[in-house]
């Protein structure tokens, strides 16, 4: 799984795919080589404790961080990275911002453009990045919008919603760029316990309509019900992997098995 | 002669300074608006470089706001008004004409104002751009937005709100500044009350009415600023 | 650059610092007890004292210092007859005197708002600790809540005093010679403004730095709980212009 993807064509190519990335924080190494791949339809839970990688890992994936070495292909197209005075950096920031329109993220507070309505932060991306006829955008971000629950909601502004809402609104702002891949990075651990649930019943059903997803969560019955892979990662590389019915039910890290009974 | 009443000596009859004193506050607006358009248009570059700039450009644009703010606004206005000039009249020579080419005292007003309140409004703006939340810029970088399109929706909206009080601070100091341009000779509201006051021999007069009338147009524009935060923050609260 | 020229205007422009600052510093002292006074009158949450400084500090703050100059030194000029059977004109006809008053004035306009806010700042647990030990009255402002304000508003009182120096520019337009008068008539005898002008700027950008260290010396001094000397920060609404 090296750079032999790259030159696959996009049909079967799949939707994402790392391989050996590495990641330093000064002295402080975050990934130490790790590879992954997702397929298309194909819904992978990332967990892991606090300081393991995983939220990183994600980041590299849309280029939000730049590994110090591996690459990131999205569906067959990797992206070309180059050596500068502070370390590497994109070799081609349109390529980067082409990739990252086809890859949306959502993240763990939120981020909603606070100076926009919840209407206009699903449509600016579209219009903007995409250059997508303004009606056809407020369409469909219509429709989003109620897919989500959030249709009342529309002409206000996000300091106005709960987090819960302003989670939703956030997946249908992902969503309207169309995205061939979905990052979650933790969507549910700035909520209240009890606004949790609602957005994750939206994650689910956007998982039944076979999206890709890669879900940074700690959220256990996420990962055991709705993901078709789970991933472990420790201390920056990955120390189990599998379908959730096996590593749930037979896990083979010891570590993986501490980290399940204490998050039960 | 009789001796003229106050409301005589600075209202609009025959013997009144009125339209004069009218005509002057007129240019004190106009001047200290150049000035302060000016001022953001540096202001805005200077905040750019101590933010994105590379070593050399950071500190060449702190070095302009601790320089600026460090020295008496009358000394710059005294470079820009006779410094001005002789640039002018050096380039003049090359084409033949002689002697002292004076510079449109409006014009080296206005710079002069922007030179300075340049230097503030790029603190003021640096200070906005740091409360505009980092997560927000992440979003807009993850959906692929350049980096002049990320400027233009997501963080230019977003400054110019949070930079609205600063920015009326700085207006209200380029108000004041626009009173020493009166020493390049522009007519504006404090050099037409001196020309006044010299004509008419009662000083207190005149500079009580300039004072008078530069409190009405602070308080107008303190009203006009307050107004304008309040309008761009609706949907803005936030926890802090 | 022409350096004999610019040594030739350090000399001469040098001269005129001491009055420089003799003018910041004797207005900085004058105007501090007024400002003291004002910050008092507005938190006494009497009307008849709080209106008055309410208003004091609006026109003040709200006119430009050079009109606060013109209005002393020439504006009651117009009152002479009246001033000199007061026995008032001897200080009324001095530039110097005119332009520490007006000085004085305007920085205490602004310095009640400082120490207004530092005033505030101080936390209320503060005072009631200090009550629930029996202190009040005077004894309560001298021992606990004066030294909380003053080092609150230490870093906004030093950007004050630079604003000062500053402002005593402003002087010159009122004959007094010091930097920024000796610096006019020098570039108006010589034509030379851009000299003239690098000169006088390097002249207050150091007299600047040096209060500055000073300030943030005292304040380390001041703050035994912190010593962690913050920089002093320009305000900006206080500009005296």
């Amino acid at each position: 799984m090296s750079n032999g993807v790259a030159s696959l064509s996009s049909q079967s190519a799949p939707a994402v795919s790392i391989s050996n990335l590495r990641k330093s924080f000064g002295t402080l190494e975050v990934l130490k080589g790790i590879s992954l791949k997702a397929d298309e339809g194909d819904v992978i839970s990332i967990l892991g404790a606090s300081g393991s990688g995983k939220s990183t890992m994600l980041r590299c994936i849309n280029m939000l961080e730049v590994p110090d070495s591996g690459d990131v292909t999205i569906g067959g197209e990797t992206i070309r990275l180059k050596h500068s005075r502070r370390g590497m950096m994109p070799a081609d920031q349109r390529q980067v911002d082409r990739i990252r329109s086809r890859v949306a993220m959502v993240f763990q507070s939120f981020n909603l453009w606070s100076h926009m309505t919840i209407l206009e932060n699903v449509i600016e991306a579209p219009i903007h990045v995409q250059k997508r006829p303004k009606t056809e955008c407020i369409a469909e971000a219509e429709e989003l919008l109620a897919k989500v629950g959030i249709a009342d909601k529309r002409h206000q502004y996000p300091s106005h919603l709960s987090g819960g809402q302003q989670q939703r609104a956030a997946i249908a702002r992902a969503l309207a760029m169309h995205p061939k891949v979905m990052l979650f990075d933790e969507p549910t651990s700035a909520l209240d316990p009890e606004l949790v649930g609602e957005v994750l019943r939206v994650m689910r059903s956007l998982a039944e309509e076979g999206r890709t997803m890669l879900v940074v969560t700690h959220e256990m019955g996420f990962a055991r019900d709705v993901s078709n892979r789970v991933v472990f990662l420790h201390k920056g590389i990955v120390e189990e992997e599998g379908a959730p019915a096996e590593v749930f039910a037979a896990p083979k890290s010891e570590r993986f098995q501490q980290f399940i009974s204490s998050h039960r | 002669m009789q001796q003229l009443s106050y409301f005589e000596l600075v209202g609009f009859g025959p013997n009144g300074w009125g339209w004069a004193l009218l005509m002057a506050t007129g240019m004190t607006i106009a001047v200290a608006t150049c000035g302060f358009l000016a001022g953001s248009l540096v202001g805005t570059f200077v905040a750019w470089g101590k933010i994105g700039g590379n070593a050399p450009v950071r500190w060449l644009a702190d070095g302009y706001t601790t320089v600026l703010r460090g020295i008496p606004d009358l000394l710059v206005i005294y470079l820009f008004y006779f410094g001005g000039s002789a640039a002018l009249g050096a380039v003049g020579s090359l084409f033949g004409a002689e002697g002292f080419i004076g510079v449109p005292a409006f014009v080296t007003g206005a710079l002069a104002i922007g030179i300075v309140s340049g230097a503030y409004q790029a603190e003021v703006f640096r200070g906005a751009y740091q409360v505009v939340s980092r997560g927000e810029l992440e979003a807009a970088r993850s959906v692929g937005m350049h980096r002049w399109l990320m400027f233009r929706r997501i963080i230019a909206p977003q400054v110019l709100r949070y930079a609205i009080p600063g920015l009326g601070n700085t207006w209200q100091l380029v108000l004041k500044e626009s009173a020493l341009i009166s020493v390049t000779g522009l007519v504006e509201l404090l050099r037409q009350s001196q020309v006044a006051a010299g004509s008419t021999r009662r000083p207190f007069d005149f500079y009580i009415t300039a004072a008078i009338l530069y409190l009405l147009i602070t308080w107008v524009s303190t009203y006009l600023f307050q107004r304008a935060e309040t309008h761009s923050m609706r949907g803005m609260r936030r926890a802090s | 650059m022409d350096f004999a020229f610019m040594q030739e205007a350090f000399l001469r422009l040098i001269a005129g610092v001491p009055l420089t600052l003799n003018l910041a510093f004797t207005s900085i002292a004058f105007g501090a007890v007024l400002a003291m006074l004002l910050a008092l009158m507005r938190m006494s949450n009497i009307k008849v004292f709080d209106w008055p400084a309410q208003a004091y500090v609006f026109v003040f703050r709200g006119t430009p210092l050079l009109v606060q100059i013109f209005l002393i030194y020439y504006g009651l000029g117009q009152f002479r007859p009246t001033l000199q059977e007061l026995g008032l004109w001897g200080f009324f006809r001095e530039p110097y005197w005119c332009a520490v008053l007006a000085l004085t004035l305007n920085t205490a306009a602004y310095g009640s708002e400082i120490i207004r806010g530092g005033l505030q700042s101080v936390p209320y647990n503060q005072v009631e600790a200090a009550r629930a030990c029996g202190m009040s009255g005077f004894l309560l402002f001298r021992r606990i809540v004066f030294p909380i304000a003053v080092r609150q508003a230490l870093p906004a009182y030093g950007s004050e005093i630079i604003l000062m120096v500053k402002a005593t520019s402003l002087a010159s337009v009122i004959t007094m010679m010091e930097v920024t008068g000796l610096a006019a008539k020098m570039i108006s005898q010589t034509f030379r403004a851009i000299e003239v002008f690098v000169v006088a700027g390097v002249i207050y950008l150091v007299l600047n730095f040096i209060i500055t260290r000073i300030i943030m010396a005292i304040e380390w001094w001041l703050s035994p709980h912190l010593r962690r000397p913050p920089a002093v920060e320009p305000r900006l609404e206080a500009a005296h212009v």
